[in-house]
C-alpha cells in the first residue's frame, strides 16, 4: 500500500480503523491523515465505505477496532455531540438545514446565542455574525434573515458549509457537497471550500467528480469494497492511475 | 459567477445592512401571518354593524368574549407549541374534563393547595404518558393522543359515575372563574398572562428555536445537537398542562365539573392555533396569532348567538365560516 506522509502534526490521524456490521465487514484498516490547510478527497465506488468512514469521524458509528487521533491523543467519538466537542463539523449531503428558519438561526442551530438575565435569544447578534462569516467566505444571500426555502441550491449549500467552517475547530467533513448543484454553483462552492482551507481547517472531502477531486484536493485516498486500496498526493498522480485504483482494473 | 439570484440583490454582498433596507423586510413578511389580524378586524366590524341593536359592540359583551374563550385561548397556546414541532395532541380536551373533575373532587375533600395541584397534575401525567409513548416507543402522537384522548376521557366519565362535581370553594372560584383583580376578570388576566409566557418562550428562547427547528426538519435538528426527544416530550407535557388550566378555568367559572366540559374544545382551539398562522406540519408558530384566532372562534359563537341562531345552524355557520377562514389564512403559494 502505498502511503503519503502528511505535514508534521496532522490534525486527524486515523490509525487502522476498521469497522463490523455484525458479520459484514464494511471497511477493513485504514490508515489517513488530514492535517491543517490540507484538503484530502475519500473516493471509491458505492459501497465502497466512503460513508461508514466518514460516519465513523462524525461520531455516529463506533470504529470495531483502531483509533481515530486528533492532535495526537486518541479520541472516543460515542455520539455525534462528542465529534462536535472535538472540533468537527459535517456538511451532509441532505445539508441538515430547517427550511421555514431564517438563515442566521441554521447557523446557530443547536448553538444559539443569548443575552440577559432571561436568556433571550440574540438574534441581532446572530444575524451580524452570520452576515460577517457569509461575507467573508463571500457566499452571497440576500439577508441572513431570509429564510432558507427562499435561497437556491447553491446558496444553501453555502449556508451549510459557513455552518460547517463557523463551527469545526479541527476538521469539516464534507459528504458530496456539490452533488446536486449546477456547474457554476459547483464552481462558487469550490471557490467557498478552497477559502476554507485557507482559514486552517482540515477537510475531508467525499466525491464522485474526479474532475473537482482533481481541482480541488492536496490528496487522494481511495476506497475499494471496504479495503483501502491507495492514498496519492493529487499533483503526482493521474485520472487513469486513480480510476484504476477505484476499479481495480490496470 | 455570483450565487445570488440577479433579482433579489444586485449590491455587492459585503457591507450590506444585516437587517436589510425596511423595503426588503417588508417583502419577506408572509402576508398571510396578517390574514388573521384582518379578519379579526372584519368579523368584529361585521358583527358591530348588523348586530347594532344587540349589544355586541359593549364592552360587557366583548368582556364576555374574551372570558368564555378564556380557557380555549390557553389551550391553544400550549398546542401552538406541540403543532410547530410537528406533532398533534389530540388529547387536551379529555384533559380538560379530567383535570377539571378531578380537581374539584380534590378541592371539596382536601382543600384549595391539593385541588389545583392535583387538577395541573393530571395534565401533567397525560403530558408525560404522551410523551412517553411518542419517544421512547417512537410512536406517532397523532395516534398515541388519540388513544389517550378515549382513555383519559374514560376515566373521567369513570371517577363521577358521569355525576357533576360542584365548586362550593369561594376562594377557587374567585381565582380561576369570577374573581376580578381591579376593573379586570381574571379570566382575561389568565389569558394574558398564559399568552405572555407562551409568547415570550416561543418567540423569544432557545427552547422555542428548538421546537420551530424540530417541527421543521427534525433530523437537521438532531445532528446539530437539538435533543429532539426532550424537547417533543416537553411540548407534549406543555400542551396538556395548558388543557389542564383550562380545565380549572372552566371549573371555576361554572362553578363546578362534568365529564362534558371541553368535549367540543379540540377542535376548536386547533382551528383557532392554524387560523392565527400557525402550521399544521411544523416549522412556524405564533402565540399571538393563536390567541386572536381563538378571539375570532369565540366573537363567532358569540355573534351568532346574537343573531339568535338556534346551535344547530350555529354549527353550520361556524363550519362554513371556518372553511372561509383557512382558504384565506392557509392557501399555500402556488409553485411550493
Amino acid at each position: 500500500m502505498a502511503s503519503v506522509e502528511a505535514p508534521a502534526a496532522p490534525l486527524v490521524r486515523l490509525d487502522r480503523v476498521r469497522k463490523e456490521f455484525g458479520a459484514v465487514v464494511a471497511l477493513q484498516e485504514v490508515s489517513l491523515e488530514v492535517g491543517a490547510g490540507e484538503i484530502v478527497a475519500l473516493v471509491g465506488d458505492n459501497g465502497a465505505g466512503k460513508s461508514t468512514l466518514v460516519k465513523m469521524i462524525a461520531g455516529v458509528h463506533q470504529p470495531t477496532s483502531g483509533e481515530i487521533v486528533l492532535d495526537g491523543k486518541p479520541v472516543r467519538l460515542a455520539n455525534p455531540n462528542d465529534s462536535r466537542r472535538q472540533g468537527i463539523e459535517v456538511v451532509f449531503q441532505d445539508l441538515a438545514l430547517a427550511d421555514n428558519q431564517p438563515v442566521y438561526m441554521n447557523m446557530f442551530l443547536g448553538r444559539e446565542l443569548v443575552r440577559g438575565p432571561l436568556r433571550r435569544l440574540d438574534r441581532a447578534r446572530m444575524a451580524t455574525e452570520t452576515q460577517q462569516l457569509l461575507d467573508d467566505l463571500d457566499v452571497r444571500i440576500p439577508s441572513p434573515r431570509a429564510t432558507i426555502r427562499d435561497l437556491s441550491g447553491g446558496q444553501r449549500q453555502g449556508v451549510a458549509i459557513g455552518r460547517a467552517t463557523h463551527w469545526a475547530q479541527r476538521l469539516v467533513l464534507m459528504d458530496e457537497p456539490t452533488a446536486a448543484l449546477g456547474v457554476q454553483e459547483t464552481a462558487r462552492v469550490e471557490e467557498i471550500i478552497l477559502r476554507m482551507r485557507d482559514r486552517g481547517r482540515a477537510i475531508l472531502i467525499v466525491s464522485h467528480s474526479l474532475d473537482q477531486v482533481f481541482r480541488i484536493s492536496d490528496r487522494i485516498c481511495v476506497l475499494r469494497r471496504g479495503a483501502q486500496v491507495g492514498v496519492r498526493e493529487t499533483a503526482g498522480t493521474s485520472g487513469d492511475e486513480i480510476v484504476a485504483l477505484i476499479t481495480g482494473l490496470r | 459567477m455570483a450565487l445570488h439570484e440577479p433579482s433579489t440583490d444586485t449590491s455587492p454582498a459585503t457591507g450590506s445592512d444585516p437587517s436589510g433596507s425596511l423595503l426588503a423586510r417588508m417583502r419577506r413578511i408572509d402576508p398571510r401571518s396578517y390574514v388573521v389580524y384582518l379578519a379579526f378586524l372584519l368579523i368584529l366590524a361585521f358583527f358591530a354593524v348588523t348586530l347594532q341593536d344587540d349589544g355586541f359592540l359593549t364592552s360587557t359583551n366583548l368582556l364576555n368574549i374574551v372570558k368564555q374563550t378564556a380557557p380555549v385561548s390557553v389551550m391553544a397556546v400550549g398546542l401552538v407549541f406541540v403543532l410547530s414541532a410537528g406533532e398533534i395532541d389530540l388529547s387536551i380536551g379529555s384533559v380538560v374534563a379530567l383535570a377539571a373533575l378531578v380537581a374539584a373532587i380534590v378541592l371539596r375533600d382536601h382543600g384549595l393547595v391539593l385541588g389545583v395541584l392535583a387538577g395541573l397534575g393530571c395534565g401533567v401525567g397525560v403530558g408525560v404518558l404522551n410523551g412517553f409513548f411518542t419517544t421512547a416507543l417512537r410512536l406517532p402522537s397523532f395516534l398515541v393522543t388519540l388513544a389517550t384522548m378515549g382513555l383519559v376521557a374514560g376515566i373521567a366519565r369513570w371517577t363521577t359515575d358521569l355525576e357533576a362535581v360542584a365548586v362550593t370553594n369561594q376562594t377557587f372560584v374567585n381565582v380561576f372563574g369570577s374573581g376580578k383583580v381591579g376593573p379586570v376578570p381574571v379570566l382575561v388576566l389568565w389569558t394574558l398572562g398564559v399568552v405572555l409566557v407562551g409568547h415570550f418562550v416561543f418567540r423569544h428562547t432557545r427552547f422555542g428555536a428548538h421546537v420551530l427547528a424540530i417541527g421543521d426538519n427534525a433530523s437537521a435538528a438532531r445532528v446539530t445537537g437539538i435533543h429532539v426527544d426532550r424537547v417533543r416530550l416537553a411540548v407534549l407535557v406543555i400542551s396538556a398542562s395548558a388543557a389542564a388550566l383550562g380545565g380549572l378555568l372552566y371549573a371555576g367559572r361554572v362553578q363546578g365539573a362534568t365529564y362534558t366540559l371541553g368535549t367540543s374544545d379540540l377542535l376548536i382551539a386547533i382551528a383557532a392555533v392554524v387560523i392565527g398562522g400557525t402550521r399544521l406540519f411544523g416549522g412556524s408558530g405564533s402565540v399571538v396569532g393563536a390567541l386572536v384566532g381563538s378571539l375570532i372562534m369565540g366573537m363567532l359563537t358569540n355573534g351568532l348567538i346574537l343573531m339568535g341562531l338556534d346551535s344547530n345552524q350555529q354549527m353550520v355557520a361556524q363550519g362554513a365560516l371556518l372553511l372561509l377562514a383557512i382558504s384565506l389564512t392557509l392557501r399555500e403559494p402556488r409553485g411550493r
